[in-house]
C-alpha cells in the first residue's frame, strides 16, 4: 500500500508564479523519506498541497487510497503535520495546544490529555506544559509542533525541516525519536537541508529542484551511483605545489592540504602509494563534502544547465 | 470523525481565549453601560417623560443591553478568527478532519457565548438601575440568541477579508455602532420626523433592539413577527455565505 501517491501535480500561486510544474512522488507504506532541494524549490508547497493548507491547480494526491479531492477528511486523519512556520497559538500554553489539537480530531477529553501527557514527555516538554507557548526557546517551539503533529497517531507524519534551529543534543534525539516512530509503523517524510540528516535517517529519497522532481530513487543506489569521492589531506610539511598522480585529480588548497578526487574502482591504496613516492607525509585525512550534498550539487546543477 | 467533540474544542477554546482576556472583554462593557445608565438614565432621563408609557430609563435598557450583545458578539469571532488566520494558527484547523461547518459554528458559538456573558454583566447593572419584570422571558431569549448569531457570522465574514488589524476595526466602528445608535437604543423612532421614520426602517437593527424591547418591556414601533423574518433571513444568507467563503479557503489558503 502506498502512503502517499502525487500524480501530475501542478500549483500556480495568485501572483501567476509555478511553483510545482507536475510532480509525480510515492512513497510506500512504512517508509522514511526524504524530500530534499534547494531554497524555493517547492517543497513545502507540496507538502501544503498534500495537508490541505494549500489548493492545488491541478493532479491529484492520494493517502493511504484515499483521494484528496473525493474522501478528503478521511485523507485528512492520516496526517501528521510538522510545518516549517511556528503556527500555533502564541498565547496557548503548550499543553492546551496539543490538547485542542487532538479534539479537532475528535478525541475525547480524558484520552486527550493521556496522549497530551504521553507526547509532551516523549519530547520532553512535560515541564513546560503550563508554560505560555510564545516564551519557550525557538527549538522548543519545534518540539510542540512535533508532540501536536503526533496526538492523534497519524499514519503519514510530515515533516517541514524539524531541525532547523535545534541544538545538537536535542537534534539527535529528535533523530531517535523519529527512528523510534517509523519503527513502530509511521510513514514519515522528512525535508532538511542538513543532508547527512537525510542521509542516516532516510532510505528513499526525492530531490525536487524549480518545481520538477530531478531525483525519486532509494537512497543506496542513489550513493552508489557517485562514482568519485572527494579527499582533503592535511600534510606534515608545506608543499610548493600539487603533485601529478595518474588516475587521480589533486588540488592544492594551501601550503598544507590537498584535495583530490579519487575515483571508486581507483581505491586509495595506490594514492597513497605515489604521496609516498613523491616524499609527501599525510597526517589525515576527511571526506571534502557528505556523500549526498556531492551528489545534491550534482543533480542541482545539471538541472540548472538544462534549464538556463 | 466525532464533530461534537471539535464542536466543544473551539468552543472551550473561544471561550478561555476571551475569560482569559477579561478585563478587555468583560469590564469594559460593564463601565460603558454604568455610564449610560447613570448620566441618559439617571440624570437626564429624569427630566425626560415616559416614552410608550414607560420611565425613560427602563425603556432603554433593552437597547444597551442589546447593544452590547451586538458588539461584543462581533468583536468577538472578528477579532478571534483573524488573529487565527493571522498568526497562522488556523493551520491547525485546516488540515485536521472538522468540517467547515463545524469550524463556523464553533467561532460563532463562541461569539454568542461572550454575548451572553457580557449581556448578562450589563443585565445585571441595569437592574440596579431600572425597575424591569421581563414581560415575555421566550421571545426576549430567542431575540437575544439570534442577534448574538447574526453578529458573530457577520464578525466571522469580516476576519475572513480582513487583511490586517485596521480591516477588523472599520465596520464596528462605521457601521456597527453607528446603526445601533439609531436604531432607537434612546428614543422611538415615533418621536422622528416621518421622512426619518421611514429611512429608519431599512436598519435591522432597528427591528431586533425593538422586538428585545417587546420582549423586556412590552414595547415596540414594529411588527415582532417581521423583526424575526429579518433576522433568520440574515442568519441563513450569512452562513451560507460564510459556508461558502471556507469551502474555497477565501483569506486562508493559498
Ligand atoms: N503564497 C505564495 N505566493 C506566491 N509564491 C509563493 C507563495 N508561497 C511560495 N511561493 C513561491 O513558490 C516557490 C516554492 O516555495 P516553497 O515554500 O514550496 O519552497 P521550499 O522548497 O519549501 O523552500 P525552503 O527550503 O526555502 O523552505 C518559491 O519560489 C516561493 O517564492
Ligand atoms: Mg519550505
Amino acid at each position: 500500500m502506498k502512503a502517499l501517491s502525487i500524480r501530475k501535480l501542478t500549483k500556480k500561486y495568485n501572483n501567476g508564479f509555478e511553483a510545482l510544474k507536475g510532480i509525480d512522488l510515492d512513497v510506500d507504506s512504512g517508509d522514511f523519506f526524504a524530500l530534499l532541494g534547494p531554497n524555493g524549490a517547492g517543497k513545502s508547497t507540496t507538502i501544503g498541497i498534500i495537508s490541505s493548507l494549500v489548493n492545488a491547480t491541478s493532479g491529484s494526491v492520494t493517502i493511504f487510497g484515499h483521494d484528496l479531492q473525493k474522501d478528503r477528511e478521511r485523507a485528512k486523519t492520516c496526517i501528521g503535520l510538522v510545518p516549517q512556520e511556528i503556527n500555533f497559538n502564541q498565547f496557548e500554553t503548550v499543553k492546551h495546544i496539543v490538547q485542542i489539537q487532538a479534539g479537532y480530531y475528535g478525541i475525547g477529553q480524558k484520552e486527550a490529555k493521556q496522549r497530551t501527557e504521553r507526547c509532551l514527555r516523549q519530547m520532553d516538554l512535560w515541564t513546560q506544559r503550563d508554560t505560555v507557548s510564545r516564551r519557550l526557546s525557538g527549538g522548543m517551539k519545534r518540539r510542540v509542533m512535533i508532540a501536536r503533529a503526533m496526538v492523534h497517531s497519524p499514519k503519514l507524519l510530515i515533516l517541514d525541516e524539524p531541525t532547523a534551529g535545534v541544538d545538537i543534543e536535542i537534534r539527535r534525539s529528535m533523530w531517535e525519536l523519529m527512528e523510534e516512530v517509523n519503527k513502530q509503523g509511521t510513514t514519515i517524510i522528512l525535508t532538511t537541508h542538513y543532508l547527512e540528516e537525510a542521509e542516516s535517517l532516510c532510505r528513499n529519497i526525492a530531490i525536487i529542484n524549480n518545481g520538477q522532481i530531478v531525483e525519486h530513487s532509494d537512497m543506496a543506489s542513489l550513493l552508489n551511483r557517485l562514482n568519485i569521492d572527494h579527499f582533503v589531506l592535511d600534510l606534515a610539511e608545506p608543499i610548493k605545489s600539487a603533485p601529478h598522480c595518474t588516475g587521480y585529480q589533486i588540488d592544492k588548497i594551501s601550503d598544507r592540504s590537498l584535495s583530490v578526487g579519487v575515483p571508486k574502482e581507483q581505491g586509495l591504496n595506490k594514492l597513497f602509494e605515489m604521496l609516498t613516492a613523491h616524499n609527501i607525509k599525510v597526517i589525515s585525512l576527511k571526506n571534502k563534502s557528505n556523500r549526498l550534498e556531492q551528489m545534491f550539487m550534482d543533480l542541482i546543477g545539471s538541472s540548472a544547465a538544462e534549464q538556463s | 470523525m466525532n464533530n461534537s467533540i471539535a464542536f466543544w474544542t473551539i468552543v472551550t477554546k473561544e471561550v478561555r481565549r476571551f475569560t482569559r482576556i477579561w478585563p478587555q472583554t468583560i469590564l469594559p462593557p460593564a463601565i460603558t453601560t454604568s455610564l449610560y445608565f447613570l448620566i441618559f438614565g439617571k440624570l437626564i432621563g429624569d427630566r425626560i417623560g415616559p416614552i410608550g408609557g414607560v420611565s425613560y430609563i427602563d425603556y432603554i435598557v433593552p437597547g444597551v443591553i442589546l447593544m452590547s450583545v451586538i458588539s461584543h458578539a462581533y468583536a468577538n469571532v472578528v477579532s478571534s478568527f483573524y488573529s487565527t488566520k493571522f498568526q497562522r494558527n488556523i493551520e491547525e484547523l485546516l488540515v485536521s478532519p472538522v468540517p467547515n461547518w463545524v469550524i463556523l459554528a464553533g467561532y460563532v458559538s463562541g461569539g454568542v457565548v461572550r454575548g451572553i456573558m457580557v449581556g448578562g454583566v450589563v443585565t445585571i447593572i441595569s437592574l440596579m438601575f431600572a425597575d424591569i419584570s421581563i414581560a415575555h422571558f421566550g421571545i426576549s431569549a430567542v431575540v437575544f440568541i439570534l442577534t448574538a448569531t447574526l453578529f458573530s457570522l457577520a464578525g466571522f465574514i469580516n476576519a475572513v477579508f480582513a487583511d490586517s488589524f485596521d480591516d477588523i476595526a472599520i465596520i464596528p466602528s462605521f457601521v456597527l455602532t453607528p446603526l445601533s445608535y439609531l436604531g432607537g437604543v434612546f428614543y422611538s423612532v415615533a418621536m422622528l420626523p416621518e421622512i426619518w421614520q421611514k429611512i429608519s426602517l431599512v436598519n435591522p437593527i432597528l427591528y431586533m433592539i425593538n422586538a428585545f424591547r417587546y420582549g423586556l418591556i412590552g414595547v415596540t414601533d414594529v411588527d415582532i413577527k417581521l423583526a424575526f423574518l429579518i433576522t433568520g433571513c440574515f442568519i441563513v444568507v450569512l452562513s451560507l455565505f460564510s459556508l461558502y467563503l471556507l469551502k474555497k479557503g477565501i483569506g486562508i489558503k493559498t
